[in-house]
């Protein structure tokens, strides 16, 4: 038998046809639905007078339009509130279970689904949402779709899809103290480009991806869709099972048992195929800071901020030129110099307990700069929020002059209230820093939580390894 | 979903990489719960000098004179032309909406992003890739405007000069953008091999089927 990757193995066990031309249908054991990507696709059953495949596959959660303040008081955005209500009247109408606005489990949904043990391994996941590429953590096939597509799965259970290449990216070595699994998805794309992983699954292999919390292969798989690649994977291991033991979601019992044992053939065979190989060294990643408006625009903490001249190609000139304009920033810059005006730790990428943990170890016994008009922690669930609660990193944000606020996207992309202003400065946990993304004019530099945290009490960049 | 099928129309060229979802429709638009309307809000935050939200009025709003869709040569450009790795970022599917709205009919680029080019087919929108070089050549002939004519049959583009380029598509994509298939019917002709799978896969993998989610 021909050694296989994970992606092949997750890909021939989803197989329901193969067309000659390489298409194939493939079939979808789990849809995540959240408000804003599903309302169209609901109606277009409705219009259609057809009926979920199957009801218990699919999981929904409000999560981008949601306040980050009190609940009690609902949702003041009439159009935002619509759209949530919208998504409570289509899971009550086709029998699809939701975690409300009001529910302690409700959260970002790639945060909810892990917790609940509804993303498991071998598993094919989808979800309206680019970022469901974190479900990849897990040694499950997931991958963002568009509506039309989550109409087509709700339908038929199925999605016509074609294989994508399989690209292993090794991550060899010991990593300094202080530096996080954020660090290692930015340094990685830093490498690979915006599109380097178009067309790719990307396996993410190496002692420091076994490394990682289940917590940090989560934010490692959650940015692989910004280096282009639809899904990232990691293979499964002991740490993925002990994290889905007695999970609500997880299978119990006998089940479990016979669970674990076929998840350990989650992994890529000794001499699989990759079509394309990138291996980074550990030792030579440093605390990462973006200072454009692409992910790939990102540099190490000691960096300062490039010179377009510097640059041969004119588009990738033209695009420097552009985003340093938009960032206000000058070349030659060094990053620590560059002062914040907001902080975000949350979102999908970092909004797990593990980032909150490390957020509030540096902020311990310190305070917010003066110069830092806002600091807000949003935690990823109200689980979440519920067990830092009980560890006490409330109260120590709260001393620190940090706010503390009910779980959702939030300011990853401000759909809700929380947002930039134009002009404003921001080290943002979150996973994307395209023009506008966190409010209008806003200009975003994505760090690790640990990166935000120093940022937020010492007003600029700092180098959280000579703290 | 539309067919799509020629095309004879002015090509706009927009000059920049990595376009991202966020700027073809800002979130603030992701609101709406429909389909349709989304047009007036294309590129919202680069074809206007204002900020714009849901709802708004567009037509009495300040324009970027230096936006090449509010420039008069290329008024009425239903064909984009660009740099690599156009839609990056987001799945909102209210990119192509907001593109087939406004009226844009075909993309042509280097590259583009996998989950966008996908979202493209649904919705009746051909996206284009082809060489840099060429891509470099249509630059040059799309600044001082000219039509070209796209043919999904014979898979081709003719420009005014007398070229005609071939293009790359892969065969089921094109058979159902050309004849305007709706992909759930077509998938639910294969409801047996769906069951089949189903019952196979239980057996299997009896803990991926639950008969009811925990409480």
């Amino acid at each position: 038998m021909t050694a296989k990757t994970l992606y092949d193995k997750i890909w021939n066990d989803h197989l329901v046809l193969a067309e000659d031309d390489g298409s194939a249908l493939i079939y979808i054991d789990r849809q995540l639905i959240h408000e804003v990507t599903s309302p169209q696709a609901f109606e277009g059953l409705r219009l259609s007078g057809r009926k979920p495949w199957r009801r218990s596959a699919n999981l929904a959660v409000p999560d981008h339009n949601v306040p980050t303040t009190d609940r009690q008081a609902g949702i003041s955005d009439p159009i935002s509130r619509l759209q949530v209500e919208t998504l409570d009247r289509n899971c009550a109408e086709f029998g699809i279970t939701e975690f409300a606005m009001s529910d302690i489990r409700q959260g970002v949904v790639h945060v909810m689904g892990p917790e609940q043990g509804a993303t498991l391994p071998g598993m094919t996941i989808v979800c309206g949402d680019s970022h469901t590429s974190t479900h990849g953590a897990f040694g499950a096939l997931a991958f963002g779709i568009g509506t039309s597509e989550v109409e087509h799965v709700l339908a038929t259970q199925c999605l016509v899809q074609r294989k994508a290449k399989n690209m292993r990216v090794a991550v060899e070595g010991t990593l300094q103290p202080g530096l996080t699994a954020k660090d290692v998805i930015l340094a990685i794309i830093g490498r690979l480009g915006t599109a380097g992983g178009t067309g790719y699954t990307i396996e993410f292999t190496g002692s420091v991806i076994r490394d990682l919390s289940m917590e940090g292969r989560m934010t490692v798989c959650n940015m692989a869709i910004e280096a282009g690649a639809r899904a990232g994977l990691i293979a499964v291991d002991a740490t993925t099972v002990n994290y889905l033991t007695n999970r609500p979601f997880a299978p119990k019992g006998a089940l479990w048992d016979q669970a674990v044992a076929a998840w350990a053939h989650l992994h890529s065979d000794d001499g699989a195929h990759f079509d394309a190989e990138v291996e980074i060294r550990a030792e030579d990643i440093r605390p990462q800071v973006t200072w454009g408006t692409s992910p790939e625009m990102v540099l190490p903490i000691d960096g300062r901020v490039p010179d377009p001249n510097a640059e041969a190609d004119a588009t990738r000139r033209a695009g420097i030129q552009r985003a340093l304009d938009y960032m206000g920033l000058k070349p030659g810059t060094p990053l620590t110099d560059v002062a914040v005006d907001k902080v975000f730790i949350g979102s999908c990428t970092n909004g797990r307990i593990e980032d909150l943990r490390a957020a509030a170890a540096v902020v311990q016994g310190r305070q917010r700069a003066s110069n830092v008009r806002l600091a807000l922690v949003v935690p990823g669930s109200g689980l979440v929020k519920e067990q830092a609660e009980r560890e006490g990193l409330d109260r120590v944000f709260r001393d620190a002059g940090f706010e503390w606020r009910e779980p959702g996207c939030s300011m990853c992309l401000a759909m809700n209230a929380d947002r930039l202003e134009p002009g404003e400065r921001c080290a943002s946990t979150s996973n994307r820093n395209f023009e506008g993304r966190q409010g209008y004019g806003g200009r975003t530099h994505l760090v690790s939580p640990a990166m935000a945290a120093a940022a937020a009490v010492h007003g600029h960049f700092v180098d959280i390894t000579r703290l | 979903m539309k067919a799509f099928t020629r095309i004879t129309a002015r090509v706009a060229p927009m000059d920049r990489a990595n376009i991202d979802t966020d700027a073809i429709i800002p979130k603030q638009f992701l609101k709406s719960i429909q389909r349709a309307g989304f047009g007036p809000y294309l590129f919202d935050e680069l074809r206007y000098l204002d900020h714009g939200e849901p709802g708004m009025d567009c037509t009495d709003r300040p324009l970027n004179p230096e936006f090449v869709l509010n420039q008069p040569l290329f008024a009425g450009a239903r064909i984009l032309l660009t740099r690599e790795n156009f839609g990056c970022g987001s799945s909102r599917e209210h990119a192509p909406w907001a593109l087939e709205d406004f009226g844009i009919r075909a993309i042509i680029a280097p590259s583009f992003a996998d989950i966008f080019y996908n979202n493209c087919f649904k919705n009746g929108i051909l996206p284009i890739v082809l060489d840099a070089k060429t891509v470099d050549e249509l630059f040059t002939l799309a600044k001082s405007g000219n039509d070209l004519t796209i043919d999904l049959e014979p898979q081709t583009i003719a420009t005014p000069d007398g070229r005609v380029i071939p293009f790359e598509i892969d065969a089921s994509r094109k058979h159902r953008l050309l004849h305007g298939l709706d992909d759930i019917a077509l998938t639910l002709q294969h409801r047996v091999q769906i069951e089949a799978y189903e019952a196979r896969r239980r057996t299997a993998a009896p803990w991926l089927f639950p008969d009811t989610a925990p409480n």
